[in-house]
């Protein structure tokens, strides 16, 4: 069974480390705070101007003042601390962030990544994703390994715009974990999914890796 | 000295509106927007604008109000995945976006404020961000060149201010607005409180007064959440 994105964020959760600034993009990698193990302890960073984010409200209890990069209301801990979006994004391009979780639509062999427009279609922004790659020590994407139509997102080189070049350090998909190696073009599948066999993972994926998995 | 204090919205920008001009306007979605002055752009009926945003609202509300009327003709922002409207426009070629990575955006309203004409980031290297900007390496790591923003107007909304255009914003309904305080070339804010002089905490002021040349106190707040989430009650407390 490959893995739900339940069970891909889980997976994300186990890269945190007591004591670890963490900023989780919009989406998915949002779950990512439902899985924290116990005994650590991590700070969220939201970008829109946030660090120590809270659960969100009780119902009643919502804020409109109060919202997260994503935009959903939230709530705040003893330890928040609030401030403007400069001073938020010197934070993370200035290297103060230990970690990124991000979703991609392409994740080339070499760590580009690719998650913010297709062109003539689908029209969003970035909005913070490149400021996050670029300044964050390590980031981290959680994807589907394929899209709807079957085609690999683990790609050898991307063809959707890029957020960034060379800046993913390590994928997790539905069908298991990848180490990236930054610049290299070196893709390690160090984890499979239960179930996952590396035969079905070497048929739905485009890009090149190296493996000691059996 | 002329009293900063407005008694509406549309008089707080009486002489200052204009066909083409640049408007800076704070907020992050629909968090922390300057509604009342907004509402009296779209009645003024001033139009091609170049508006300095995070986002563009939402169809029907905040900057979607000025974009539904036309009024906008570029925009500067980092993501409007929240507006149908503005992606079919963009895609049929009717709205210029100039889309700026979210930190870029912020550093390039600070530097605007500050003096800076431009600044070098990583962020953006490699991607279609850097097309047509100057690159240089510092340190061995390439470094992108990117400009300062300044306008002709920056509209911005806080919590509290007084007649001194000191102004103290209110959890994340901060994010950009700081920074469009200091770059507009003139700044009107709108609060929800306006105090006597003397009764804002001196050491917890965000904005100091230099950067605000009008202040009103909006008649209303709607103050739309644009995402609601919640947990039950019932739900045992999370650690």
């Amino acid at each position: 069974m490959p893995w739900t994105r339940d069970d891909m964020t889980a997976r994300a959760a186990r890269e945190l480390k007591d004591g670890f600034y963490v900023n989780l993009g919009i989406g998915i990698p949002t779950l990512v705070a439902n899985h924290i193990p116990p005994g650590v302890q991590v700070t969220l960073q939201s970008e829109n101007g946030m660090l120590g984010m809270g659960p969100y409200p009780f119902e009643g209890e919502e804020d409109p003042d109060l919202v997260n990069a994503g935009k959903m209301t939230i709530s705040e801990l003893d330890a928040s601390s609030y401030f403007n979006s400069a001073e938020s994004f010197a934070m993370i391009r200035g290297g103060h962030i230990d970690l990124s979780v991000l979703g991609a639509m392409q994740v080339a062999a070499n760590g580009d990544l690719a998650n913010w427009m297709v062109p003539g279609k689908m029209v969003k922004g970035m909005g913070g994703a490149m400021d996050l790659v670029a300044g964050v020590k390590r980031v981290i994407v959680v994807m589907e390994h394929c899209e709807k139509t079957g085609r690999s997102k683990l790609v050898r080189q991307c063809t959707l715009p890029l957020t960034g070049k060379g800046v993913v350090d390590l994928l997790i998909t539905d069908l298991g974990v990848f180490e990236i190696n930054r610049g290299r073009s070196s893709v390690r599948l160090v984890e499979l999914a239960p179930g996952v066999t590396l035969e079905e993972v070497r048929a739905r994926t485009e890009a090149d890796f190296v493996t000691d998995l059996a | 000295m002329a009293t900063k204090i407005q008694s509406d919205a549309a008089s707080a920008l009486s002489g200052l509106l204009f066909d083409g001009m640049t408007v800076m306007a704070g907020g992050f979605g629909l968090c922390g927007i300057p509604e009342n002055l907004i509402l009296a752009i779209r009645e003024s009926g001033v139009k091609d604008l170049t508006v300095v945003s995070n986002n563009c609202g939402v169809d029907g509300f905040g900057l979607g109000l000025l974009l539904e009327n036309g009024q906008i003709r570029k925009m500067i922002s980092s993501y409007v995945g929240e507006n149908e409207l503005f992606e079919r426009l963009y895609i049929e070629g009717r709205l210029e976006v100039e889309f700026t990575p979210q930190g870029t955006l912020a550093e390039r309203i600070r530097a605007g404020g500050a003096g800076i004409p431009a600044f070098y980031t990583r962020t953006g290297v490699g991607t279609v961000v850097a097309e047509g900007k100057e690159t240089r390496e510092f340190d061995g790591e390439t470094y992108l060149m990117e400009r300062a923003l300044k306008a002709d107007l920056s509209i911005v909304k806080a919590w509290k201010g007084d007649a001194e255009g000191n102004l103290i914003y209110r959890k994340t309904a901060r994010n950009f607005n700081p920074m469009m305080a200091t770059a507009g070339r003139v700044c009107v804010a709108e609060v929800e409180v306006l105090v006597g002089t003397g009764s804002l905490d001196k050491d917890m002021i965000h904005t100091p007064g230099v950067y605000v040349h009008r202040i009103l106190k909006g008649p209303a707040y709607e103050k739309r959440i644009e995402r609601l989430t919640t947990r039950p009650r019932t739900e045992k407390a999370s650690a």
